[in-house]
């Protein structure tokens, strides 16, 4: 399947190409074409013009000094949710899209799973029609693998495929029948599109069974969830999952992907089923990449998600998943909730976290300057997010699509001290202290986004 | 004490303070007229999402013997059932302007979440399946009345220790009074990661409770046959239950109430001179008293000493009038 380029998805900014831009004695890091030193970064006609000497070129139109600071290709988030239809309280293209643009990123593919489900064509003819207006960023919507999220039956796949869906999935619940997820894959070879997975066996999460949800396991079990007298969900009911529908993907020589990483189980069910040659991609979140059960002692409903954060050992599992590549890429799981939904107890708080701002701050901060994950990877690895679901990831060679994010590797600042884009605020990162911020994100040759005190000073 | 959230929040000495307090509340319960005029003017919510019967009433008797005036909510019946959400309820009843909330929720944290909302002193009358303070405490107290001293006793926890919040704040008071506890249960029942959890023992027979000095029968639950816990109420009563063939007559019995007669323990030993059942809910009433007391006086003005009252409030000795 040929990829195609994100500015072909969705947005309001489609078909126009932007003013001719100039970075100069930027610090340009780009792994995957191999671009690491210092340059005069010239934009013109929504491409990447030229790399040239720093401090060379004077250029027209805007010109930004970005010494000591450094552009990266603009990052692609193929996990977020943006409510819409149904919870446009919570967030909409237009909120959600400006919280990527803050956060850096040049693309976002947003879950099925909202109120109603995506799961026909005019759903997804309407949704793109409201991108196109009003999102921010280049924005692809999946379709539902099953009708309704029911789980019983197919959706129109290739009809949903045809009105411009971008992949498949029923996303916040795992396709639990074995037989639909066969389907689905047997129905990719006419359909094409990459089957997202949230793998959960709700009879191992879910202690009192399956059609028991609101007895479901609500965080990670093991020593916290023994010390709170929380059900627990244990890593297998994620792992088991992800062996069986990869043992799936291998029979019907399909291809999958699976989403939010949590445990050191799944990290070796993916890894084992790459090394036999599975077609299998994997994404892990900051959240999971950063945080602990250990942050659940505070019964602080933001740290409630799922699947859950696990212990110390799931998450260096996740670290070196990251590194080694048995984990393609960065996903936020971006999942706003309204407040009234987190005000609550712990076992009766909605799961979810935001994440989309504070993504690549809470990675360069806690991952790259203790020097747990060299920038280089995390860099790639947050825009490789676009390769499963079949677009070219941004590059910053000469002759690129002009998607690029300018970083202040230097700035301190505190998660959430400023408000947020996003409609709403709960991000368990809030309050904290990161360093490195995002200063501006370029979409094709447009500026998408200046931070506020950034834009300030070279206005 | 701000608050008594959970067993895992309390010093040893604040365990002590409170035990010695009780002491004196049980000298109070010995005279004819038992009620002391301590927190007379102050107002104490009672919220339960829950339903009770000794918890509620123990918490509601200790307030009156104190001379509080007592708002009593049962979620059956209030706004609670019309769907108002706690913090929209705990605001409410804020604007009787409680000096504490006692509150029974069915879910962890909720005490923890209402002491963030309102500027009383909460009290933890079980959440969820986390902690219930004040039934550790008042089984402490029992268990130092019948033995001095809680240090190197060996205490059998027997039952459904997953879906219990006794067991989890029990486990952790016993062991911060220097005695070693063991749970033990089906392993279907027994929370993964629990001795590393809360410092105990676990066994998944009573083998071996020769050794204790006390055994802690918990409630079993018969929903729990349904969701597979167990295959049958026979088969655990067969291996778990008490009764007077499995209890020496040296080892003390405790159990935190209702009991299912017939399934964890048998209605001889129920009814037998090892029990301590009865005693448990004495101690309920002088305990809880003795937690309401800590709460609203010790190192807090009560209303009327700031408005220039010089009563000496530290001083819980009864007056002989009734209040």
């Amino acid at each position: 399947m040929t990829a195609k380029p994100i500015s072909s998805l969705d947005w309001r900014g489609g078909g126009v190409a932007g003013g001719d831009l100039v970075l100069r004695r930027a610090s340009v890091l780009d792994p995957r074409a191999g671009i690491d030193g210092t340059y005069d970064i010239v934009i013109t006609g929504g491409e990447i013009s030229a790399l040239a000497d720093p401090g060379s070129v004077d250029g027209k139109g805007e010109v930004i000094d970005a010494e000591g600071k450094c552009v990266f290709p603009a990052f692609f988030d193929p996990h977020v949710h943006l409510r819409v239809p149904g919870d446009e309280d919570e967030e909409d293209i237009e909120t959600g899209t400006r919280a990527a643009a803050a956060g850096g990123y040049c693309g976002v593919l947003a879950m099925a799973n909202t109120d109603p489900p995506v799961d026909s064509a005019a759903d997804i003819l309407a949704l793109r029609e409201r991108a196109s207006g009003e999102a921010s960023v280049p924005t692809g919507f999946l379709g539902t693998v099953s009708r309704g999220l029911e789980g019983g039956e197919l959706t129109e796949m290739a009809e949903l495929r045809d009105a411009g869906a971008v992949g498949f999935s029923d996303d916040g619940l795992p396709i639990a029948n074995a037989r639909l997820m066969r389907r689905a894959l047997q129905y990719q070879h006419l359909v094409g599109a990459n089957v997202a997975l949230h793998e959960e066996d709700h009879d191992l999460s879910r202690p009192a069974g399956a059609h028991a949800p609101h007895l479901g396991g609500v965080m990670h079990e093991g020593v916290v969830s023994a010390v709170l007298g929380l059900a627990g969900v244990p890593s297998v009911a994620e792992s088991t999952m992800i062996a069986r529908d990869a043992a799936l993907a291998a029979y019907e020589d399909a291809r999958i992907h699976v989403q939010h990483l949590s445990a050191r189980e799944s990290v070796e069910a993916v890894a084992a089923a790459k090394e036999a040659g599975v077609r299998i991609t994997c994404e892990a979140t900051p959240h999971h990449l950063v945080l602990t059960d250990e942050e659940v002692r505070s019964l602080d409903s933001r740290f409630k998600m799922n699947p859950p954060l696990r212990s110390e050992d799931d998450r260096q599992a996740i670290v070196d998943g990251l590194r080694s590549g048995v984990i393609d890429c960065v996903a936020t799981d971006h999942a706003p909730h309204a407040a009234e939904e987190k005000e609550v107890p712990f076992e009766e708080a909605a799961m979810g976290v935001t994440g989309l701002e504070t993504a690549f701050s809470v990675l360069h901060s806690e991952l790259v300057l203790p020097g747990v994950l060299d920038l280089g990877v995390l860099v790639e690895r947050m825009s490789a997010g676009a390769s499963p679901f079949d677009f070219d990831p941004p590059r910053l060679a000469p002759g690129s699509e002009a998607s690029l994010v300018l970083f202040d590797p230097d700035a301190e600042w505190e998660a959430g001290a400023d408000g947020w884009e996003s409609r709403s605020d709960n991000s368990c990162f809030a309050g904290r202290r990161l360093r490195g911020r995002v200063l501006m994100t370029v979409v094709g040759g447009q500026v998408v986004y200046r931070q506020r005190s950034f834009a300030m000073g070279v206005a | 004490m701000r608050h008594l959230l959970a067993i895992g929040d309390l010093e040893r000495t604040d365990i002590d303070r409170i035990m010695e307090r009780a002491e004196g509340f049980a000298e109070v319960g010995r005279r004819d007229i038992k009620k002391v005029p301590t927190l007379r003017g102050r107002t104490i919510v009672s919220l339960f999402y829950e339903s009770s019967t000794r918890t509620s009433s123990s918490f509601e008797l200790a307030a009156k013997r104190l001379s509080a005036d007592v708002v009593s909510v049962k979620s059956t019946g209030s706004s609670i059932d019309k769907g108002e959400s706690l913090k929209d309820t705990i605001a409410t009843l804020g604007a009787y302007g409680p000096e504490a909330i006692v509150i029974r929720s069915p879910h962890a944290g909720a005490a923890q979440l209402v002491a963030g909302w309102s500027d009383a002193a909460v009290i933890n009358a079980g959440d969820g399946k986390h902690e219930h303070p004040s039934q550790a405490l008042l089984d402490v107290y029992t268990l130092l009345r019948r033995l001095g001293s809680l240090e190197g006793k060996r205490i059998w926890i027997v039952g459904d220790v997953l879906h219990s919040r006794v067991a989890r704040s029990n486990v952790l008071a016993f062991r911060m009074m220097g005695a070693e506890v063991t749970v033990c249960g089906p392993p279907t029942l027994i929370p993964r990661d629990v001795a590393a959890a809360l410092g105990c023992r676990v066994s998944y027979e009573l083998d071996g409770m020769e050794e204790a000095d006390v055994v802690y029968a918990l409630r079993m639950q018969r929903e729990r046959m349904r969701e597979s816990f167990v295959p049958s109420i026979r088969e655990y009563a067969a291996r778990y239950q008490i009764d007077s063939r499995r209890l020496s007559p040296r080892q003390l019995l405790m159990h935190p109430g209702p009991v299912n007669r017939g399934v964890e323990l048998s209605g001889e030993v129920i009814d037998g001179p090892n029990s301590l059942v009865t005693e448990q809910v004495e101690s309920g009433l002088v305990v809880r008293m003795a937690i309401l007391y800590e709460l609203l006086t010790a190192g807090r003005p009560r209303p009327d000493e700031r408005a220039g009252d010089t009563d000496d409030v530290s001083d819980p000795t009864p007056i002989r009038e009734p209040a």
